[in-house]
């Protein structure tokens, strides 16, 4: 019997006679369902005589027929040159030596080239810079596929012929002055092309525009030593250095500074220098410090009037408080007691402070600053640049050039610029790409990279480089400097001006040699100098006693904001450079983003917090920054142990929008808050709703008192005890008797003879790494690591078969770690101690330790794999063979350092991932000597077995034996600090295996008992206060 | 019963016939073939006898001398006929003075200076390139060489009344094989008929005769059914055609991928066989990066100009059956076109057109391989791997090139360690190590995974 049951399906259904119930009734879906959508032409359809039938018939057969035809191999196409160049061998390298100068990273370095490509740059040993992670990637750069093709007249392209004649015809009667902003060149033959082009238009004015500002430094230079320069240091030689908020080891006064310092570092004879810092933003050069010591921008001001009073005023009290004005007299006594070694530094954006170092310094007689061979890198002079938004808005402009900057983007008061350019007649930009300021431009002129260009460049006032061309320009370009020529009537390209300028300059050196070491010494040519002196040439500056008072007397004016550069951004002159995007920061391991930095204390006070969320990624709230009337929006709050209370942090360089791929699209724009070029600004903090995402690779900060990853010790301790105090080889439970973990009774494997042919091992000194990231980038470059953008970065599933860890101490000091977790007993205070330990002090010890595979000659990783797709080489390298590997993981889950990298997708020729190896032009940095890895397979770093297997080939051929320091991966080369040391252990007089046997190298996790052919080196801090 | 043995015997004699017919053919087809092979042989005799009748005629010099000295002095600028760095050369006698011949040989240089006319026109119209002085040769010698190039225009022997009769017959060959195979198949349908209408008359004579003929039993099962109720005989049978499948099917899969063999058509016919073969050109002379790179190259076509900027056609002997001489210097004009080359200009046009060959070595992309490791380092010949290359007149792939292959000969050759500094010291231990004295390379760490993935 059926039930009467009635089913009521809502509410409606009670009325009678709904009119919803009656049209559910007869129409099934509410809504029309979209068949036309998803079949496209419905008329087209229905005229169609193709039967369901045919349809699949069709299926079916083109199916077989592309299984089919998949049995073909490809027929592959083999094209040689029709003349081939005389010095290219396909398949081997070529080498040039050339400059990289974007106006804010000047480097001379060593160009990679294969088949006419330039794949890599290693640093050129020959010149006086190192090369940064950003040098090492503008490689990348060359291949940016938002780059200008071809120059544009009023938004049609042109070709170069009919841009020269416009432009010039303009120029010829322009009304007003004729202006070019440009970058810093420091190129003597730029600076006398320019001269050549004022004379041939009469009323053109040159306006030099760093966009982060050494205006104060330049400005107290020049009032005191009469050139506008910065002085230049040699920290190989410094005992003692003080610096107050300088990040040398940063870009500060244009950077490169670091190999220098870490050879300083390295304890030799019981000596190492000693390094104070006085800081307010977590920089990684506090981060490499004996002693930091944060303290609020006020105070900096107020530490180095102090400073300034001990050494030179001779006073012994400071109104320092008791905390700050111990820290600076002890400074003081060792600055004197180091005397010509000492140095002191500043970062403070004021001409009294920078007066004051310099004044410092001399009265010291410090050996370390060099006063009389200037740096020319920053020529930049913000009062003009001011003066030149003014004249525009004035009208007074005429025409204006604008080369190498970009100021819509980066100026402070840009709105102002912008409405300036609408006043000018004629707008011309000489850019790599359309970027915000070509956009408002009438002519843009695409120019090449500078893999592309001919240049001098003039380091210091005796140190110069030469840029040569490493490829023919990819595009319809022509550089800034040819463009000028031909404006100037003048025939000769820049190449032969450049050789006209050098022409009696070059002493006994020959211009092919000068080109060749790409770096050389000189006088400066005769009556030209890349100093520019366009302006007002007498700068005024306060008497140092009254800038000590000015200092002194400085205010707390409640939250202060410093502006930085990013070790990976810059100044975002490569903002659309994948690898650098995903360069994690050194100090906060985040990539992709640039956020505000602010210390616990500030953010508890303020509601602020950071938070990983189930996955382990890390979230945070954003902030409202308001600096006087300018207000940047919803900017992500990162808490930061060791920044200043009352101080917060924000990274220059992010935030582009144009000619910035839309991955790349990241973070904020801080330059509108970079008011007066000054990157001290007070500011308020406003908390809003929102929560961010960061992409931060490291879920744990402290090292818990874990000892046996960083080993670290004093100079005291390393100096007066045994190997056995501080650097104690493990021991493991064997039987019951406590046995060495390198006693072979304690292991579980028969060992292998290693003593025959090659055996690579390397070495990590983790007191010359000061964290800089360079070697992770030559590492992508040279692997093919992909980038794999933020989304996968957030779950750890990164790339970079190095990565740089960084920990922070959960005490004052690591020791005060080591002792805390010995002192817990008992459950309770292991579970309550140990939690505190995962918070990282106010004021942590910070150590970055690199991390790659570690090649274990008793690979764990290497027995669990199903299908001996890893395996051990003789010559110690663990192997991973991708054509092998079947996608188990069961070695990254094996693996005691995690450090194997699995490919979750395709990462190249794939529109999830658009980076460069999704489009023709990024791919050609690929290297073609290592595999492009595919989905689903594991990949680590292999020791450069490319390289080395490339450096035993050579010597084969060659018939000899390979000699100490031939052998180097990519790290290694990138490293100018020395912290990566590489080589064939086997070799009795090589450096690695003095290294090795030298009594601060350890393995870590060595209890583990894995055997690696990676060694650190003892961490040892010089923390004498006498 | 006798005629029973009659009936065999008519059989036999067919048989024997038959088998004497063919023989009979095989002879002759026999003759044929050392026939054709004389013929390049009876060619060149011919040519010799043309060349010793046109010596004869004029004043006694002798031609045969004269092509020496011009292979060896004349030849890298000049060609008989067409245009090279200088002028053809053939009949110039008839175009210039003997005189002045003589002394512009002797010293062109000089006559240029002293304003001689046609030696001036003659400068100008060839680029103002000057010809070498070649003051070592005698007047005999300036007469044989003129001699050699006052011999007419040979006309290609196969057109020529003299060598027809050979040409015929080399044809005929080719004619009588279809013949010979037609006659037999012929005499195979008669002797089928021949039979049936033997065995139809045999029987007509048996029942005659009244002999009984045998009569085949039926059988009670056909012989599928016994099988099928067999169950051990179906067991085994399947597990052979299982086991044959098995084998068949890996070895189909095994060859998937492996390229042995292949040998497409690329777009200029290159010949090896006549570079590396007939002219004994050194493989990495042209194949030049394989001594310093890891590929051995495929040569930038600069390299073909270096000698087919005079080489422009190939020598008459050089034509083969299957490829004649139009045919070669066809493929010599598409080198011309890519390079840009015009042959009457003696010039670089400037349009360029690369060459796209097709690839046959193709190794995947995750497995290394380097040819200097093995061809400077190893000194292994480039034929050990690519095969005879020398005798190859389309080159194709002859290895397999699988990691297999490459893994045997790892193990089973031994490195050249001696007189390579590199070696000495891991040639010292290993050696002790094994016990052996020539190391392979499997021993020295050659068959590692990471060597050759990476």
């Amino acid at each position: 019997m059926s039930s009467n049951k009635k089913y009521w399906q809502n509410l409606e259904e009670l009325k009678e006679s709904s009119s919803i119930v009656e049209t559910h009734r007869n129409n099934e879906f509410s809504e029309e369902i979209p068949t036309d959508e998803f079949l496209g032409d419905k008329e087209s359809l229905e005229s169609s005589t193709t039967s369901r039938r045919d349809f699949l018939k069709y299926v079916g057969f083109s199916t077989a027929a592309a299984s089919l035809a998949a049995c073909e191999g490809p027929v592959m196409k083999s094209i040689p040159y029709v003349v081939q160049p005389e010095r290219i061998v396909p398949g081997v390298a070529n080498y040039y030596a050339t400059t990289m100068a974007d106006g804010f990273d000047f480097s001379g370095v060593l160009v990679r080239t294969r088949e006419g490509r330039p794949i890599k740059i290693e640093r050129n040993g020959m010149a006086t810079t190192g090369a940064n992670a950003r040098v090492q990637a503008s490689v990348l750069s060359l291949y940016d596929n938002k780059r200008l093709q071809r120059p544009t007249a009023n938004g049609e392209v042109v070709s170069w012929g009919q841009f020269d004649r416009e432009v010039t015809e303009r120029l010829n009667n322009v009304s007003g002055d004729i202006v070019l902003l440009t970058q810093t060149f420091a190129s003597p033959s730029t600076s006398r092309l320019i001269n050549d082009f004022s004379q041939k238009y009469g009323n053109v004015r040159h306006v030099v525009y760093d966009t982060v500002s050494e205006d104060a430094a330049l400005d107290a230079f020049q009032a005191r030593y009469g050139t506008r320069a910065l002085p230049n240091y040699d920290f190989s030689i410094a005992e003692t250095i003080v610096s107050v908020g300088a990040d040398f080891l940063g870009d500060w006064a244009g950077g490169g500074y670091d190999a220098a310092y870490a050879l300083g570092r390295i304890p030799v004879e019981g000596k190492m220098s000693r390094h104070i810092q006085f800081e307010s933003n977590f920089s990684i050069t506090g981060a490499n410090a004996d002693k930091r010591v944060p303290v609020t921008i006020t105070e900096q001001k107020q530490v180095l009037a102090a400073l300034y009073n001990y050494i030179v005023g001779g006073s012994s009290a400071s109104d320092l408080p008791a905390r700050l004005d111990d820290a600076v007299a002890k400074a003081a006594a060792q600055l004197r007691k180091a005397g010509s070694n000492a140095v002191v530094l500043t970062g403070i954006p004021e001409t009294d402070a920078q007066s004051l170092v310099l004044a410092i310094n001399e009265t010291l007689g410090s050996e370390v600053m060099d006063t009389s061979n200037p740096r020319m890198l920053r020529q930049g002079n913000a009062t003009e640049v001011r003066q030149l938004v003014a004249d525009m808005n004035a009208g007074q402009v005429g025409a204006i050039i604008v080369a190498g900057v970009n100021p819509v983007y980066s100026l402070p008061f840009s709105e102002e610029f912008v409405g300036g350019l609408a006043k000018v007649d004629l707008k011309v930009a000489f850019s790599m790409k359309k970027d915000e300021t070509a956009l408002l431009c009438d002519f843009v002129a695409a120019t090449p990279h500078y893999l592309e260009s001919w240049g001098d460049v003039q380091f210091t006032r005796k140190n110069y480089t030469l840029m040569q061309p490493t490829i023919r320009p990819l595009f319809d370009t022509s550089q800034f400097q040819d463009t000028l020529l031909r404006w100037t009537d003048n025939d000769n390209t820049y190449y032969e001006y450049i050789k006209e300028t050098w022409k009696d300059a070059l002493g006994t050196t020959s211009w092919i040699d000068a080109l060749h070491d790409g770096a050389f010494e000189a006088s400066e040519p005769e009556g030209i100098s890349s100093t520019v002196t366009a302006g007002p040439t007498n700068v005024v500056v306060n008497d140092d006693s009254t800038a000590a008072r000015n200092l002194a007397g400085a205010a707390t004016q409640g939250l202060e904001l410093e502006l930085y550069t990013s070790v990976s951004m810059g100044s975002g002159n490569q903002a659309n450079n994948p690898w650098l995007c995903e360069l994690p920061d050194p100090i906060t391991r985040a990539s992709w983003d640039n956020y505000v930095k602010i210390s616990k204390f500030d953010a508890e006070a303020l509601g602020l917090e950071n938070w990983h969320v189930s996955n382990g990624a890390l979230n945070g709230r954003y902030v409202n920054l308001k600096v006087g009337d300018t207000v940047l929006e919803k900017v992500p709050v990162f808490v930061q142990p060791g920044q200043a209370r009352g101080v917060v942090s924000l990274a220059l360089g992010y935030g582009k929008k144009e000619g910035i791929q839309k991955d790349m699209q990241v973070g904020v724009n801080a330059y509108p808050l970079y008011r007066d070029f000054k990157s001290h600004q007070p500011v308020t903090l406003e908390k809003v709703a929102g929560e961010h995402e960061f992409a931060c690779l490291q879920l744990h900060t402290t090292l818990m008192g874990r000892d046996d990853i960083v080993k670290e010790t004093t100079l005291e301790i390393f100096n007066t005890r045994g190997p056995e105090v501080w650097n104690k080889i493990p021991e493991v439970s064997l039987n019951h008797v406590e046995t060495p973990v390198t006693s072979p009774d304690v292991d579980l494997w028969d060992g292998f003879d290693r003593s025959t042919g090659h055996h690579f091992n390397m070495s990590i000194d983790l007191n010359a790494c000061t964290g800089c990231g360079a070697c992770v980038i030559a590492c992508n470059a040279e692997n093919n690591v992909p980038v794999v953008g933020k989304e996968e970065v957030r779950k750890y599933r990164d790339m970079h078969w190095l990565r740089i860890d960084r920990y922070y101490s959960s005490e004052e000091s690591f020791e005060g770690d080591v002792q805390k977790k010995e002192g817990i007993s008992g459950l309770g205070e292991s579970l309550s101690g140990l939690s505190e330990m995962e918070v990282a002090s106010d004021n942590p010890q910070t150590v970055f330790q690199p991390v790659m595979c570690q090649h274990c000659n008793h690979a764990p990783c290497e027995t669990v794999c199903p299908v001996a797709a890893t395996m051990h080489g003789r010559q110690g390298q663990n192997q991973m063979i991708y054509n092998r590997c079947v996608g188990t993981r069961y070695c990254a889950n094996n693996c005691p350092y995690k450090v194997r990298r699995f490919n979750w997708f395709l990462y190249n020729k794939n529109d999830e991932f658009d980076y460069h190896m999704n489009n023709d032009l990024g791919r050609m940095v690929l290297n073609p000597d290592v595999t492009v890895r595919s989905r689903g397979v594991m990949e680590k770093c292999s020791f450069c077995i490319q390289k080395t297997q490339k450096t035993i080939l050579d010597a084969k051929r060659e018939g000899r034996v390979v000699q100490d320091g031939e052998f180097q991966t990519a790290c290694s080369l990138a490293c100018d600090k020395g912290a990566i040391i590489f080589g064939d252990v086997n070799d009795d007089t090589s450096l690695i295996n003095e290294l090795v046997e030298g009594e601060r190298s350890y393995h870590l996790l060595e209890y583990v008992g894995t055997k690696p052919n990676v060694v650190y080196q003892t961490k040892v801090r010089n923390t004498s206060e006498a | 019963m006798k005629k029973v043995k009659n009936r065999h015997s008519v059989a036999r004699i067919l048989l024997l016939s038959v088998s004497f017919f063919l023989s009979f053919q095989a002879f002759i087809f026999a003759q044929d073939s050392p026939l054709s092979e004389d013929e390049p042989v009876r060619q060149e005799t011919v040519q010799g006898a043309e060349e010793s009748n046109v010596e004869a005629e004029p004043s006694g010099a002798d031609a045969a001398a004269g092509k020496e000295i011009f292979n060896t002095l004349c030849a890298a600028c000049h060609k008989l006929d067409g245009m090279s760095i200088g002028p053809p050369l053939r009949g110039v006698t008839d175009r210039r003075d003997k005189e002045w011949l003589h002394s512009w040989i002797r010293n062109s240089g000089a006559m240029i200076a002293a304003g001689d006319e046609q030696g001036v026109a003659l400068y100008e119209e060839y680029n103002q390139v000057a010809m070498p002085p070649f003051t070592q040769l005698s007047d005999a010698d300036i007469d044989n060489i003129l001699a050699y190039v006052s011999q007419p225009k040979e006309v290609p022997p196969a057109l020529q009344p003299g060598t027809d009769a050979v040409a015929g017959t080399g044809g005929g060959g080719g004619v009588s094989t279809d013949i010979v195979l037609g006659i037999l198949a012929f005499v195979l349908l008669m002797l089928l008929v021949i039979l049936y209408l033997v065995n139809k008359t045999l029987r007509r004579f048996a029942t005659a005769s009244g002999v009984e003929l045998p009569v085949k039993e039926k059988r009670g099962k056909p012989i599928w059914k016994s099988f099928v109720e067999n169950q051990f005989l179906v067991i085994v049978t399947s597990v052979i055609l299982v086991l044959v499948g098995t084998y068949y099917f890996y070895g189909y899969l095994m060859q998937v991928g492996v390229d042995q063999g292949y040998q497409p058509i690329q777009p200029i016919h290159f010949s090896h066989k006549i570079h590396a073969g007939d002219n004994q050109i050194e493989c990495k002379f042209c194949h030049s990066s394989a001594r310093v790179s890891k590929t051995s190259g495929i040569p930038s076509l600069n390299v073909c100009m270096n000698c087919h900027k005079s080489v422009s056609e190939v020598a008459d002997a050089t034509a083969t059956e299957e490829y004649t001489k139009e045919f070669y210097d066809g493929e010599i004009a598409k080198l011309y076109d890519a390079v840009g080359w015009d042959v009457t200009q003696q010039a670089y046009t400037g349009e360029t057109e690369p060459v796209k060959w097709v690839r046959i070595h193709n190794l995947p992309d995750f497995a290394y391989f380097n040819h200097s490791q093995h061809v400077e380092v190893g000194g292994i010949a480039c034929q050990t791997c690519h095969g005879p290359v020398q005798e190859m007149e389309i080159m194709y792939q002859n290895a397999p090139l699988t990691m297999g292959w490459c893994i045997n000969c790892h193990r089973e050759t031994n490195v050249r360690t001696a007189g390579n500094e590199y070696y000495e010291k891991v040639h010292e231990e290993l050696s002790k190590k094994y016990g052996v004295e020539e190391l392979t390379v499997a021993q020295m760490g050659g068959i590692e995974c990471g060597k050759c993935h990476y």
